[in-house]
């Protein structure tokens, strides 16, 4: 059973922004399919709740100056029924498609799972990859922040007590770029991930440009793997490149044994899925 | 601010009012409302068994504060038909003997109707995505898939009945 707390359910983002900016700092409660679990199991007690369930005009999907962007009641669910994030965010469609169940799709947002920080979130390996900016609220300002800065260690975020995440965008996708997401678990569904994987790369006159790897589950924080991908921006992708640059992306790792999975399997797997997913990107635009 | 409030809850159509405090669930709230149709499994959102309609998409019951659903409309498997006029879902799974134990039946009903809001043509592989949230011990998955297609053929045959 869950312990007492007050809560408050506001309609307009304002008012919630007012309740958050009190000294007593509330909690924040968007879906709840992560944080109702965590209280239940005594994780987080917090004294006051601001419920985000009801808030107007929070749910939306935007395309506009070049971006495609989510407002911060967005929910997973979402994702998959939305053209625009299918065309601009092909991974994150796939990781959506294997996100929990669909009870919790329909509940869990995506400014949710960037909020909570969890290492194996993920919506955040292909929002990474995509280069995201992560747009906080408060009473008084606004701020946007690259995802990529986002995490500062095990579930801590930059994200201040009195801050909401507004919104989350990315850039339109053209031509000659391609983005996968590959999640590594015991099950398509429902499951926890061992390692996930994002890429998103172009091919421009046979080199690659832009290359992002993002790693999810074997690090404390869903990190980059920028030597990787500096080996591959501005060259000519052949198998050794490939090879050379997976095998990097696995050293850049920083696993942990679990429950889920060994510390050395997970650096193993970060090697194998770089591999195949950059040599399919790179296939795919060629 | 008060910790207990008196709400009035839209129920399988219906509205229903109870005192309920700030951190209980919807899943506790209608049990103890007597919807016990309901079912408690896992209580963190991996089993399905308590998922209900809230505004025609499914939801984790044990995962979603009661408070916050006032006003909305809340329909548990009951809601949706019963032995005497059972809904083409239900009628389905008895028909392809798609329930073993039953506990998880109700939360996979659900889960069904609510992806055939949305679509009332799925292939396979949209009904198993559908489906992914909800556990059966009992490993009657292959019958619960046959169940849904018949059931959405049958609706589809009856022009989107729900």
């Amino acid at each position: 059973m869950l312990g007492e707390f007050d809560l408050e359910i506001p309609d307009s983002i304002e008012e919630a922004l007012e309740l958050l900016a009190a000294d007593d700092a509330p909690a924040p409660l968007a879906g709840g399919t992560n944080m109702l679990v965590d209280m239940r199991a005594g994780g987080t007690r917090p004294e006051r709740v601001v419920s985000l369930a009801r808030l107007e005009g929070v749910r939306w999907i935007a395309e506009r100056d070049g971006r495609i962007a989510v407002g911060g009641g967005t929910t997973v669910s979402d994702l998959l029924q939305d053209e625009r994030i299918a065309e601009h965010g092909a991974s994150l469609v796939g990781a959506a498609r294997v996100f929990a169940g669909q009870m919790v799709r329909n509940t869990a947002t995506v400014a949710g799972n960037v909020a909570y920080g969890s290492p194996a979130a993920d919506l955040v390996p292909p929002l990474m990859a995509l280069d995201a900016g992560v747009t906080l609220m408060s009473k008084s300002a606004s701020r946007t922040v690259p995802l990529a800065d986002y995490f500062t260690g095990y579930r801590q975020t930059v994200r201040k007590p009195d801050e909401l995440i507004a919104e989350i965008s990315w850039p339109k996708r053209g031509a000659g770029m391609a983005d996968l997401f590959y999640k590594l678990a015991r099950r398509k569904g429902d499951a926890i991930t061992v390692t996930g994987v994002a890429v998103s790369l172009a091919l421009a006159g046979g080199k690659c440009a832009g290359v992002r790897i993002a790693l999810g589950a074997v690090a404390p924080v869903v990190m980059r793997a920028r030597k990787a991908e500096a080996m591959l921006d501005g060259q000519a992708p052949d198998a050794a490149l490939i090879e050379a640059a997976a095998r990097q992306a696995a050293q850049e790792c920083d696993p942990i044994d679990d429950v889920r999975a060994s510390a050395e399997y997970r650096r193993h797997t970060v090697h194998m899925l770089v591999r195949r997913l950059v040599g399919q990107a790179v296939e795919h635009l060629r | 601010m008060a910790r207990e409030k008196t709400l009035t809850l839209k129920i399988n159509g219906r509205r229903e009012t109870a005192t309920l405090p700030s951190h209980r669930t919807l899943l506790e709230a209608l049990r103890g409302m007597g919807h016990v149709e309901v079912k408690s499994g896992c209580e963190k959102g991996d089993c399905g068994a308590c998922a209900v309609l809230v505004d025609g998409a499914a939801v984790d019951s044990c995962l979603t504060l009661a408070w916050t659903v006032e006003g909305r409309a809340i329909t548990t498997v009951a809601g949706l038909g019963d032995a005497d006029s059972p809904h083409p879902l239900q009628q389905a799974f008895a028909d392809t003997g798609a329930a073993q134990c039953g506990y998880c039946t109700p939360g996979l009903i659900v889960a069904a109707q609510s992806m055939l809001n949305d679509n009332p043509d799925p292939d396979e592989d949209d009904i198993r995505l559908a489906l992914g949230g909800n556990l059966c011990r009992c490993t009657g998955y292959t019958k619960v898939f046959e169940a849904v297609g018949q059931a959405a053929m049958a609706m589809k045959a009856r022009g989107g009945d729900s």
